[in-house]
């Protein structure tokens, strides 16, 4: 057992750490550390900076354009990244597809969607959920159906609608799950195919979220053509690429620095904040407690988290272990917002979304955190839900780890 | 021991519940929410004519129809159910009860203007450094001739935007944070000087930040020089009303989720039918009953002394608070995506439930009340 880094890793550290005060655009870091939504340019310009320097993904294969990082360094890189409040890297084509791509798909898809992943040229939504088919992802339902083509080449027509697409008002490509055997047991007869967002036929609406956000939406998919070559490993056997996803998906999920970076933050907002007895709120014993008891959960995350790395670096990949990750991660992420509302107090209440705000600055409402809280705390809500809900990852942990 | 409602209390409760039911459904309110005013006027107007609701809590000898805490209960409880907006909270609640329990000379003349419909009323207590300390004030009323000049700036005016009255804690004479010299006031919001900057809060009402500046107020808008324990009686009753309202909001959130966990169906069965969701639910139906105990409790005690008051009104926002969480969070999770949208009704429940976890004071705040009152006192 040792925990310490070595004299390489700290040396690391301060590399990037020092690359990251020198190309992180102050503008981004503030958006970012008040919580605000983010434009589709504020992802991509952080993308590109760090696709330049090769350093986008972490953990790609160097053959595939990864920059060949131990865990200890991905994990640095990942500590790093949240101190310094970097917008994250929307994980869909970075961390779900591009594993996936490179994993499954023939040297010519590599080829093709390798390097504009890695760029950030191709912004890829995930087309898992359907309106009946989200937990129970297998019960999905969009048609793909096989013809030839007037220019006598293999296509899908593909029918359905999915829903919950994250970002995918912004998308250029979305990976999605399909029927190709209406007739299998159900979680055969799947295919993964790789669907171009501009194809007749495929439509983006809208869901407005709690926040008030545009986040996600409903893709629905009208006679769309898709070439076979779109599609990913064999027909019928895409759950396979799925559940690697998925495992992929979750290991990502706990967000240990985010949290730590959060609970940094409570700190701050509490050492300004007055309490009801007009000191700092940080010196209120029950809000201090409570902090308290956050960081410790927060600690007990982080060394499973490290536990669970250490047995990937030994040659073990992501197993339902990383289900406790996701449970935890999640939890604590929703109580960070918890105490950023409480802290907030009566200025949690004041909603400025879409309002006019008039540049009277003579007048601020309230402190600048506190006009995010509530809307931060509605959204979160998500993450026990998404990516599997915790529920699922319970039933996880159950069937796979405890045998009953 | 009896639970349960006069004859006269048990219509009120009806003809409210069916005015909603026709008047106040979800797409009505959100298009109330979303307009510019914010509120419907003329619903307020019915209130007082058609319903005659906001005399309900009045003595007769007042024009009311000689209710009082109850009566609150019973409409807020309802109102909370539709989630309405119209400020009966800080009209009736808290503008009456400062009223009611004041002897200010004028009060016949303003709760003649609350129960025919003409006054609206928003609490301006709170400030910005003050979080839930009532008598934490910055805000001045300095005497001036026979009158007074206000000046200060309070915070999150919950109702401000549909006020034609707001009543105003000001300091009379101690230091900030001083019991003493908590000076309460009446004034018409038109008043020259108070600038007031209106804008929503997240759970769809309009608030205002209100400045006072240099506003001349004249002597009668007086209705206590050192009234911190006033304010404290009409709070407690404010409080009790939320609780009151806040169970209407949770009986919805708690139908609403057994309802769509009956009809979703995933893996091939419906998902009422997992177990660790029955349990979450039975839980939450556990928080749902309690806090209508609590609630019911709390009502009964508002006309007992200071102390017992207090008690009980911090224990039920105690409680109230976290069924507020515990409810509403578990609401969202059980319908799982599609409790993230907009669109449904039940994220703007919990939106409504999270609202009132803070308003006039968290559960931390009325923890230590509590803790105050039952041991320190002791000791
Ligand atoms: C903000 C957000 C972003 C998302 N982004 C994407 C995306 O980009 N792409 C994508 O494909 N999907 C996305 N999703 C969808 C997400 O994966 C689903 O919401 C999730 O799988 C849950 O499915 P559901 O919403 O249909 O809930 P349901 O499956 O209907 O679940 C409802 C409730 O029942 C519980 N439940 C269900 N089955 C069981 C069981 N067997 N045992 C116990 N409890 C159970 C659940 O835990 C939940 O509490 C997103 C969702 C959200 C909220
Ligand atoms: C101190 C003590 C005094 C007692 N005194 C008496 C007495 O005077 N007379 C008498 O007749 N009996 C008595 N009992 C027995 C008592 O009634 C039983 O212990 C009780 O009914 C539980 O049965 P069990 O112990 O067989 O547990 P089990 O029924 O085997 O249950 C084991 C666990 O499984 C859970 N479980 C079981 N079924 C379900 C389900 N459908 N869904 C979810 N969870 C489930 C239970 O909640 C429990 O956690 C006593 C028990 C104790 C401990």
């Amino acid at each position: 057992m040792n925990l310490d880094f070595s004299p390489e890793d700290l040396a690391f550290r301060d590399e990037v750490r020092a690359f990251i005060a020198e190309n992180y655009p102050a503008g981004l870091r503030d958006k970012q550390e008040e919580g605000e939504e983010m434009a589709k340019e504020d992802f991509l310009s952080w993308h590109r900076v760090l696709a330049k320097k090769g350093w986008v993904a972490p953990a790609w294969p160097e053959k595939f354009g990864g920059p060949g990082w131990t865990s200890v360094q991905r994990y640095i890189w990942s500590e790093e990244t949240a101190r310094a409040d970097c917008v994250p890297i929307l994980p869909f084509g970075i961390n779900m597809v591009g594993p996936v791509i490179y994993t499954f798909g023939t040297p010519e898809q590599k080829e093709r969607f390798l390097p504009a992943t890695l760029s950030g040229d191709i912004w890829w939504s995930q087309g898992y959920s359907e309106p009946g088919a989200g937990s129970d992802l297998a019960s999905l339902k969009t048609k793909a159906e096989r013809f030839t083509g007037d220019d006598g080449k293999e296509y899908y027509l593909v029918n359905g609608q999915k829903t919950w697409t994250t970002m995918a008002q912004h998308g250029d490509w979305i990976f999605c799950l399909v029927r190709t055997d209406p007739n299998a047991k159900i979680q055969e007869g799947i295919s993964f195919l790789l669907i171009d967002m501009k194809s007749p036929g495929v439509t983006v609406r809208p869901i407005i979220t709690l926040g008030g956000e545009h986040e996600v939406n409903e893709v629905w998919l009208e006679n769309v053509k898709v070439p076979v070559e779109n599609r990913i490993y064999e027909e019928n056997k895409g759950w396979t690429c799925a559940k690697f996803l998925l495992a992929h998906e979750r290991s990502g999920i706990a967000g240990v620095a985010r949290s730590k970076r959060g609970i940094e933050r409570i700190r701050q907002i509490a050492s300004t904040e007055l309490s009801d007895d007009g000191d700092s709120l940080i010196k209120d014993p029950m809000f201090k407690r409570k902090v308290a008891e956050l960081e410790i959960d927060l600690t007990a995350l982080e060394y499973t988290e490290l536990r669970t790395l250490a047995g990937e670096a030994s040659g073990k990949g992501p197993g339902p272990e990383s289900s406790v990750l996701k449970i935890k991660g999640t939890e604590i992420q929703q109580r960070i917002t918890e105490l950023v509302l409480e802290a907030a107090g009566h200025y949690g209440a004041p909603y400025f979304r879409g309002f006019p705000t008039d540049g009277d600055n003579a007048h601020p409402i309230g402190p600048d955190f506190a006009h995010r809280a509530a809307p931060t705390y509605f959204n979160v809500r998500k993450t026990s839900i998404y990516g599997g809900s915790n529920e699922i990852q319970r039933n996880i942990i159950a069937k796979m780890v405890l045998g009953l | 021991m009896d639970f349960n409602f006069t004859e006269e209390q048990s219509m009120v409760r009806d003809s409210v519940a069916s005015f909603l039911q026709d008047k106040y459904d979800f797409d009505t309110r959100r298009k109330i929410v979303s307009s510019d005013a914010g509120w419907r006027a003329d619903y307020w107007k019915a209130f007082a004519e058609e319903l005659g609701i906001l005399g309900a809590s009045f003595s007769e000898e007042l024009g009311g129809l000689g209710g009082g805490a109850i009566d609150n209960m019973i409409i807020m409880e309802e109102f909370g159910k539709a989630l309405v907006i119209e400020p009966y909270l800080g009209t009736v609640v808290i503008g009456g009860g400062f009223m009611k329990h004041s002897g200010y000379a004028g009060a016949a003349s303003v709760i003649e203007g609350i129960v025919g419909g003409s006054a609206t009323i928003a609490f301006a207590y709170a400030e910005p450094q003050a979080r839930y300390t009532w008598q934490d004030l910055k805000t001045t009323a300095k005497k001036d001739g026979s009158g007074w000049v206000l000046n200060g700036h309070k915070a999150v005016v919950i109702g401000a935007p549909f006020a034609t009255h707001l009543i105003v804690t000001a300091r009379t004479g101690g230091a900030q944070r001083d019991a003493g010299g908590v000076g309460v006031f009446i004034i018409d919001k038109s008043l020259p000087g108070v600038v007031t900057r209106d804008y929503p809060t997240v759970d769809g009402n309009r608030a205002s930040e209100v400045y006072f500046e240099n506003v001349s107020i004249p002597a009668d808008a007086l209705i206590s020089e050192s009234g911190l324990a006033l304010v404290e009686q009409v709070m407690d009753e404010a409080i009790a009303a939320v609780g009151a309202e806040a169970v209407g909001v949770l009986r919805k959130l708690h139908e609403g989720t057994l309802d769509y966990a009956k009809q979703r169906k995933q893996f091939g069965t419906s998902i009422a039918n997992f177990q660790v969701l029955q349990h979450r639910m039975v839980d939450m139906f556990i928080e749902v009953e309690q806090s209508v105990s609590m609630t019911y409790m709390a009502t009964i005690k508002v006309g007992e002394s200071a102390a017992e008051r207090a008690k009980a009104v911090s224990a039920m926002k105690v409680r109230i608070g976290r069924a507020c969480k515990f409810v509403g969070q578990n609401a969202i999770q059980i319908h799982g995506g599609m409790g993230m949208t907009d669109e449904l009704a039940i994220g703007h429940y919990f939106k409504r439930a999270t609202m009132i976890e803070g308003l006039f004071g968290s559960v931390d705040h009325h923890l230590k009340r509590y803790e105050s009152l039952s041991f320190d006192a002791a000791a």
